[in-house]
């Protein structure tokens, strides 16, 4: 009985110390990321090839969830505003929802699944076939060379797909708002307009989607660097890069709006 | 300046507190093409590795032209692997460059040639090593023998005083296996650089190397010119060197008696 408390107490406790250490690592190496970024930005070509397979090919998933997001949106806030009688206010809770919320976490969730997922398994393998140490041997640095690029394209890619979801979101409301239920276009807009502050919504959105951007391409990019070098290692790599990601995106989310916002 | 390039002091070096190595040295002259050959999981890698400071050794140094690897901060050893060339098991190509750009790879990274320069020099190396015509193709579409070629010739395309190969004849078809070997021995020739293979290809190895080194259990058990290890009586070099299934390095691996083992039954 006590042998087995005892066994249990020890493996919880290894299991938080190698969490400590992990998380230790991933600090450390981020601290080198950042050291690094000159060298990454004397070769903006790699940046720029590089947000273009992270951001540029996450478009497609991004703008067609974002349009069914808004649509969705818009059925149920009017489903709920017109029974107060306010269904004009639709076109402000669309884009209120969008920019301040959806908008930077839908889309950092589908980048942690899309792209985050792709460059894990990129590194994890470029370490098992033994690139990233011919890389070394070759007196380059992968962390300049592989990691720092793809760190800033994420970094970059994450705010304008978050500010593409929340214009295609946007659209979404609005197809569904004006023509379908017939909602005032004039008044969609107008309210819209009027309600959405530039400082309070627009950019702490924008503040929140770097975050994130951060805080994704970081945890990807950490997960497939310290992936064992075995197919297996790999794909428990890539797993939590997506489980690792969520729950970080969604706490730093929480963490953020409640210094957002103020009474 | 020392006649050898490399040398490795009583190195000892373990993970976890078991020792892989434990005491050896080694030499290795300039100009010459020495093999490290043992068994599978003997650390003849980890030597490689050792030398080109992707490790630290627990005791004992390694110094590579005259300068203590381990004791070099990062940019030294940054500077003292520009000397080397290494060429992976399997290669190690960047499987999103060309051939072209693989081997361009680290003379755009440490040079500042114009492109039509680089552009000899690849079309160059590619050519020793009979490629140039696959400049334009992805690793994906070279066999394991080209791939290692390429491997090569990014590996001697800043032309370095040490080349390292570690298993540069696995996997490969006898073709592709003499082709590699005549060029480890011609590119070490024609370079003026110093070749360190490790291999476990007795017949490869022994018609090009200068000096042989046998590593097991973590020491060095035996050295000398490939003629003199072919006439050697020593028990393991006899074994290796004939490949017989039985002898200082057992068949089976180590185990309980067999006959009480099958009547203890399943659950313990």
């Amino acid at each position: 009985m006590f042998d087995r408390i005892g066994k249990a107490l020890s493996g919880t406790g290894h299991r938080i110390i190698d969490r400590i250490w992990r998380f230790g690592s991933a600090a450390r190496m981020f601290v080198y990321v950042l050291l690094s970024s000159a060298d990454s930005f004397k070769r903006i070509r790699i940046v720029t090839k590089e947000i273009y397979s992270t951001g540029v090919l996450s478009l497609v998933i991004i703008l067609v969830s974002a349009f069914f997001v808004g649509m969705v949106l818009a059925l149920q806030g009017y489903n709920t505003l017109q029974k107060y009688g306010s269904s004009e206010a639709i076109g402000v809770l669309v884009a209120l929802a969008l920019v301040r919320e959806l908008g930077p976490v839908v889309t950092a969730l589908l980048f942690a699944g899309r792209a985050g997922t792709a460059i894990t398994a990129e590194i994890g393998l470029m370490k098992t076939t033994e690139q990233l140490s011919a890389m070394e041997m070759m007196a380059v640095s992968p962390i300049s060379r592989v990691i720092a690029p793809r760190f800033w394209a994420g970094v970059i890619s994450m705010p304008i797909l978050a500010a593409l979801f929340s214009m295609v979101g946007i659209l979404g409301g609005y197809l569904v708002a004006v023509p379908i239920i017939g909602v005032d276009s004039g008044a969609f807009w107008s309210q819209m307009q009027a309600n959405v502050d530039f400082r309070d919504d627009i950019v702490n959105g924008i503040i929140k989607s770097v975050v994130f951007g951060v805080a994704c391409s970081m945890i990807a990019l950490f997960e497939g660097y310290d992936a064992p070098p075995t197919a297996e290692g790999v794909s428990r790599a890539t797993t939590r890069t997506v489980v690792n990601s969520s729950l970080a995106v969604l706490g730093l989310d929480f963490i953020l709006t409640s210094f957002m916002i103020h009474t | 300046m020392s006649d050898n390039i490399v040398e490795i002091n009583d190195l000892s070096f373990g993970y976890n507190g078991r020792l892989i190595h434990k005491g050896i040295n080694m030499v290795f002259p300039r100009g010459k093409v020495i093999a490290i050959m043992g068994g599978s999981g003997s650390g003849k890698t980890t030597l490689l590795r050792l030398i080109g400071g992707q490790l630290r050794p627990v005791e004992g140094k390694v110094t590579v032209d005259n300068e203590i690897v381990h004791e070099q901060s990062r940019d030294g050893i940054y500077r003292l692997r520009r000397k080397m060339g290494m060429l992976f098991q399997f290669g190690a190509l960047f499987t999103d460059l060309s051939v072209f750009e693989n081997v361009a790879f680290p003379i755009r990274e440490h040079t500042n040639l114009p492109e039509s320069m680089i552009r000899d020099f690849v079309l160059l190396k590619l050519n020793a090593v009979g490629l140039r015509g696959a400049h334009n193709l992805m690793p994906t579409e070279l066999s394991g023998g080209m791939s290692r070629r390429v491997a090569l010739a990014r590996a001697v395309a800043l032309d370095p005083a040490i080349i390292m190969y570690d298993e540069p004849f696995a996997g490969l078809d006898p073709i592709s296996m003499g082709v590699i070997c005549n060029l480890i021995r011609r590119l070490n020739d024609a370079l003026g650089a110093t070749s360190i293979v490790v291999t476990h290809d007795v017949h490869e190895m022994f018609s090009i190397a200068d000096y042989v080194y046998f590593v097991s259990d973590g020491r060095v058990v035996a050295e000398g010119t490939p003629q003199e290890l072919k006439n050697s009586t020593a028990p393991f070099v006899h074994q290796f060197v004939h490949g017989e299934a039985d002898g200082p390095v057992p068949f089976h691996y180590p185990a309980p008696d067999f006959k009480s083992e099958l009547f203890r039954g399943y659950d313990v």
